[in-house]
């Protein structure tokens, strides 16, 4: 049980580390609570295993302090660490039946006997691996051999927190949804803290209760899913998340109207003039945005229309921007003249990337 | 649909059938020929049946005592150098370097000895233990310990193994570290969240995965010893007296050195039949404890 705390951790694999290019983590400071379920998305090579690496112990980092509890850990090497890991590829010791996999921990921290055995069964039974204790782990299928490297460190009863390395990239979509629905149920049940590191959006939406959003070593944006898509802190975190992502376009701002491609577009904030020479942009989801018949809102061109079965997506050009919007079931488009309706309190504007907050009255 | 029959197809496989006559069936007839005859010169041979098999298998005569004082001789060495090659050569692959210029560098160091040629090594070695001239031999006198390969047959032997050891722990090492290197770092990694000692990744992880390579080690390693010639002959020639006489050796001496024809064929195809039969055994047995692991 512990919370863990991330004091202005930042970590560079070149020894002095001058600009910030030179950092594969960027100085940052962060508390994970005890219990939590957090999900840590980005892109490959963002930082998101550095970061994994150091909270287990794997790497020491290069600036900053790592506490568990308000103990300072930075230094301690991860066997002495009570966090356990779950990594990309299943590790399994092939020649171990799944029995003593489970409890090859256990006995290495020199637990013998009956204790062993107990708690052994507990975590197969969690993880209905209990049929299959007695078979060497050679042979066994990827989502099983996951199983049991979960299990490893579900076994022992000190753990604080379990790090998920992108845990479901080696199984069968089929199986992916199953294995996560597992986790979360381990989640509730065993009161652990969880990170799971992962670059699938949907993966880290549905299991997190927090996801922490990373881009380029650095965290953009820490929030509850719902957050996350309706009020994005970031461009990335807007194109990152969501499918299809936030429309970015470049405008003027001044008050409460956007200027777009020459067409004014109303917002939900007032904003003070903007021209500190910054990029100015408004972001607006796919999912505010509305395709009316021509002239009932903004006029646009479209291009396209994408059928993903549940929704009609429509890609559109406003003053030649590309952008896309929703279909409502009920309009036929003609032709390729029709008009954007946008919610007014789904625009957000940024500067050079980063939200910008409004004045709401 | 009938297959069309078309026996023309044989025409494609005599290329190969004809290589393999040439290269192995032919050469290895005419030794089985000889091991039935006996032949006194001037090109006159007698058919002499199994004879040869009979003195040959029959430890009483003078052929059958020579032939298995020889084969104790190749067992005993092929037993020695697997017990210090391979476990030598398992330590020397898990300290070497895993990445880094030393990777390379350590790479050429160890191939080295593999790439000198058999009679170079046992040259090399002949000299370099000479008690009179030689670093090593001197040296070790030197130090008051009596040895001299050429008179002593405990020395003679100790020079022997030591040079196979020299020459070959570098195949063990670098096979072992092909395995090594199929390891993904996630089981080291896993293994430090687990608390696992250096002895349990060792017994868990790595020897798991070099198992394979092990193997194929222990093979190239037994053939090959179990068939060596090159290297003592140059070194003791067989001595002192036949203490260290292989059976490679032995067949040499009897076939060109006192011109036995039939004896040296009926010896030929007896230690082919040993090894074949050695190495059929071992393969079949290994590669039933791999299915029942699985």
């Amino acid at each position: 049980m512990a919370r863990i705390d991330l004091q202005n951790l930042g970590h560079s694999y070149t020894p002095n580390p001058k600009s910030d290019a030179d950092y594969a983590l960027k100085p940052m400071t962060h508390v994970w609570e005890q219990g939590g379920a957090y999900a840590l998305l980005g892109p490959s090579g963002c930082g998101k295993t550095t970061l994994l690496n150091i909270i287990s112990g794997l790497l020491t980092p290069s600036e900053g302090r790592v506490l568990f509890d308000g103990k300072d850990v930075t230094t301690l090497p991860t066997e002495a660490r009570n966090i356990a890991q779950v990594f990309q590829f299943p590790v399994v010791y092939d020649t171990m039946t799944v029995y003593e996999n489970l409890a090859f921990p256990l006995r290495n921290r020199g637990l013998r006997g009956p204790a062993v055995d107990a708690r052994v069964r507990e975590i197969a039974e969690l993880l209905d691996l209990t049929p299959d204790l007695t078979r060497r782990g050679r042979g066994l299928t990827a989502d099983a051999k996951q199983k049991i490297s979960l299990g490893r460190g579900l076994v022992r009863p000190d753990v604080a927190a379990i790090l998920f390395d992108e845990p479901l990239t080696v199984i069968d979509p089929h199986l992916k949804w199953e294995l996560r629905s597992k986790l979360k149920a381990l989640h509730r049940a065993l009161d652990l803290t969880m990170i799971y590191v992962t670059h699938d959006q949907t993966e880290a939406l549905t299991f997190a209760d927090k996801v922490v959003v990373m881009h380029d070593g650095r965290v953009v944006q820490i929030g509850r899913p719902d957050e996350l898509f309706a009020r994005p802190a970031h461009v990335f975190v807007g194109h990152f998340i969501g499918s299809p992502g936030m429309n970015v376009l470049p405008a003027e701002v001044a008050g409460r109207a956007a200027k777009v491609g020459g067409h004014v577009i109303p917002l939900g904030r007032a904003y003070p003039p903007l021209t500190g020479g910054e990029k100015i942009e408004v972001g607006v989801r796919p999912e505010f945005a509305t395709l009316a018949p021509a002239g009932a809102g903004v006029p646009v061109r479209v291009t396209r229309i994408d059928d993903l079965g549940r929704v009609r997506i429509a890609k559109v050009e406003l003053s030649g921007l590309p952008m896309a919007a929703t279909v409502p079931e009920s309009l036929a488009v003609n032709g390729d003249e029709a008009s954007l309706i946008v919610d007014p309190a789904m625009v957000h504007v940024y500067a050079n990337g980063a939200l910008v907050e409004g004045e709401a009255a | 649909m009938d297959k069309p029959i078309n026996q023309g197809a044989w025409l494609l496989v005599l290329p190969v059938l004809l290589i393999v006559a040439f290269s192995a069936i032919v050469p290895l007839m005419t030794v089985v020929n000889y091991s039935v005859q006996d032949t006194f010169g001037n090109n006159q041979f007698f058919w002499n049946g199994i004879g040869w098999y009979q003195e040959l298998l029959d430890p009483t005569t003078d052929l059958g005592g020579r032939f298995f004082d020889a084969l104790w001789r190749n067992l005993l060495f092929s037993f020695l150098i697997l017990a210090i090659e391979v476990p030598l050569g398992i330590a020397v692959a898990l300290s070497m370097p895993r990445d880094g210029w030393r990777v390379a560098a350590t790479l050429v160091v160890m191939a080295l000895p593999l790439l000198i040629p058999w009679n170079v090594v046992g040259t090399i070695w002949q000299i370099f233990a000479r008690e009179d001239i030689g670093l090593l031999g001197w040296v070790v006198n030197r130090l008051g310990i009596p040895y001299n390969y050429t008179a002593d047959p405990l020395s003679a032997w100790v020079t022997i193994v030591v040079m196979d050891v020299w020459h070959w722990t570098s195949l063990v090492a670098l096979l072992c570290y092909a395995g090594l290197r199929s390891i993904p770092d996630a089981f080291y990694q896993a293994a430090r969240i687990d608390g696992a000692s250096q002895w349990a990744i060792f017994r868990n992880i790595q020897l798991p995965k070099m198992h394979r390579v092990l193997l194929i080690a222990v093979l190239l390693r037994f053939m090959d010893s179990f068939m060596i010639y090159t290297e003592p002959f140059v070194v003791t020639g067989g001595g002192p007296g036949n203490s260290t006489t292989f059976v490679s050796i032995d067949l040499v001496k009897l076939a060109l050195g006192q011109f036995d024809l039939g004896k040296a064929a009926a010896l030929s195809i007896v230690y082919n039949l040993i090894i074949l039969a050695v190495c059929w055994v071992f393969y079949t047995v290994m590669t039933r404890m791999d299915a029942q692991r699985n």
